[in-house]
């Protein structure tokens, strides 16, 4: 069975702290999982950037469950969007990118956007001076 | 006897169609294995370009007379203040204007907008005279209703400019972009051996009246650049290894496009203008021949630290080590990155190269060349 690597953006209801559903995903479903950014309001809500490493069904499993537990689970790459028609290609995104995702091709000079290696650190979205980038991480599904 | 050319001779051979025209790029690898004497006999122009942003820009804009006429003493354009001391409905609106109500939108913007045909929201007042009687207007304008819109920036296209770094704790914001702690990250502006006053350092060709791409449409050079410093420290080909002379630049925006004109918002720092310019030098002699052979290899600029008041200087480095993502400081290897754009650049080089050999893009020869041995004041507070 092939391995692979996904990232998903888990936004947790307010009260979803008495499970382990992180442990679960390990022990029953043998994902490797990393948590790559957390940010937790007591009682409002919980945002997770999660990357999970296994066997692909298994992944497909792991949220299922997740799911059933009332935890929106979104593909990073949908939570992200880039204006890339407007896009000038000046470089700026990527001297503050430090997963590697926004790189400048070394021949042609234009960026490239990697998203799978995004961490949503969301410093392009400050660093664009042409406000391109618009990552949603803390709002919406 | 060595070959040289004149304007004359090199239009000749424009309008038969039989110029040799290469980019600042492909003329620095061809020199890789021809000498400047080979160069110059086949090769008579070479097109240099920039698109980065020039904070010091802005247009002249003619609005028309409203009828009872107004004598505009207060102009807002989509909120951002223009000029008001130009007559009665002339203005001059600056790119790092921004509106009170929305700082992320302002001059940059409304010129923007205005080449791209947009509406713009235009407001102003006035005291009211016996000739003038209007004493407030609000109306629409874009670029069919204004008389005239030209851009005419007093300070474009540095020659060479500096790489930006950041020593202290703090993240800061700078038109250098996002410059991260402990000097993370290194960013640099100029497009290297294709920028246009590196290949021509001591303005043999460039001067008033030489005629240029500017932002999509043909513009002119009309005067040396504000802040325009010809005795900043030189490395031993005699380019400037810093930021040197400038040169101010006219065209009208009417024609002109916004690929190749684009509105910035810096954060914390405000709005700018990336403007593309393209220079097309002349190969008149051995001399020429031998300043656009330069390679990025060639030419150095100073790593100065943004993070300390004076920006102190603490590297040199050449453009090709920043090209490579990573220059090595006082023994710490930091990221590179570029804050203007070479893609673009390499378009407007491109672009003026097929111009010319389509024949439908001339040299003008400068009708003054600019002054040597020019350096700069500062500014004394008083309080």
């Amino acid at each position: 069975m092939k391995i692979v690597k996904r990232r998903y953006v888990l936004k947790f209801p307010p009260q979803s702290g008495d499970k382990p559903l992180s442990y679960v995903l390990v022990k029953e479903y043998d994902i490797n999982i990393n948590i790559l950014k957390a940010e937790v309001i007591p009682g409002k809500r919980g945002n997770l950037l999660l990357e999970l490493i296994g066997r692909k069904s298994n992944i497909d499993k792991g949220i299922e469950y997740l799911e059933a537990n009332n935890v929106v689970c979104s593909p990073l790459d949908k939570k992200i969007k880039f204006n890339q028609d407007k896009c000038i290609n000046c470089g700026n995104c990527t001297a503050v990118c430090f997963a590697g995702a926004l790189t400048m091709h070394p021949e042609t000079w234009e960026l490239q956007f990697n998203k799978k290696e995004c961490i949503v650190c969301e410093l392009c979205v400050k660093a664009c001076p042409l406000n391109l980038f618009d990552i949603d991480f803390h709002n919406g599904n | 006897m060595p070959v040289s050319k004149t304007y004359h001779e090199i239009n000749e051979k424009i309008q038969k169609g039989n110029a040799v025209v290469l980019t600042a790029e492909e003329v620095a690898e061809m020199a890789k294995t021809a000498s400047p004497e080979e160069i110059v006999e086949k090769v008579d122009v070479v097109t240099t370009a920039t698109f980065g942003a020039m904070c010091s820009s802005g247009a002249f804009i003619n609005f028309g007379h409203s009828s009872p006429p107004i004598r505009m003493e207060k102009i807002r354009m989509n909120g951002v203040p223009a000029y008001e001391g130009l007559a009665a409905v002339d203005t001059y609106i600056g790119a790092t204007a921004c509106s009170s109500k929305n700082p992320q939108y302002g001059g940059a913007h409304v010129i923007e907008d205005l080449i791209a045909g947009k509406d713009i929201a235009l407001e102003a007042w006035g005291k009211g005279t016996d000739c003038y009687p209007r004493k407030h207007i609000k109306t629409r304008v874009n670029k069919d209703t204004v008389n005239e819109m030209f851009l005419f920036n007093p300070r474009n296209a540095y020659q060479n400019y500096n790489v930006a770094v950041n020593s202290t704790q703090n993240t800061i914001f700078t038109y250098m972009g996002t410059l991260l702690p402990n000097m993370r990250n290194a960013t640099y502006s100029t497009s290297g051996e294709l920028s246009p006053l590196l290949n021509d350092p001591e303005f043999k060709t460039i001067g008033i009246g030489t005629r240029i791409f500017l932002g999509g449409t043909t513009g002119y050079v009309v005067w040396p650049g504000t802040q325009f410093h010809t005795t900043k420290p030189k490395d031993e080909n005699g380019v400037p290894v810093t930021n040197g002379a400038t040169i101010a630049v006219i065209g009208n925006m009417k024609e002109m496009n916004t690929e190749f004109i684009r509105a910035a918002y810096y954060e914390k720092y405000g709005t700018s203008l990336f403007v593309g310019i393209g220079i097309p030098i002349p190969v008149l002699n051995v001399e020429m021949a031998r300043r656009v052979s330069i390679n990025n290899s060639q030419i150095q600029t100073s790593v100065l630290d943004y993070g300390i008041s004076g920006t102190p200087k603490i590297a040199q480095v050449n453009y090709a080590q920043l090209r490579s993502g990573e220059i090595t400081v006082n023994g710490q290897k930091i990221r590179t990155a570029p804050v203007a754009s070479l893609s673009k650049a390499r378009l407007i080089a491109d672009t003026l190269k097929k111009q010319i050999e389509k024949g439908e893009f001339f040299l003008q020869e400068p009708v003054q060349m600019f002054p040597t041995n020019t350096s700069l004041n500062g500014l004394k507070g008083t309080d």
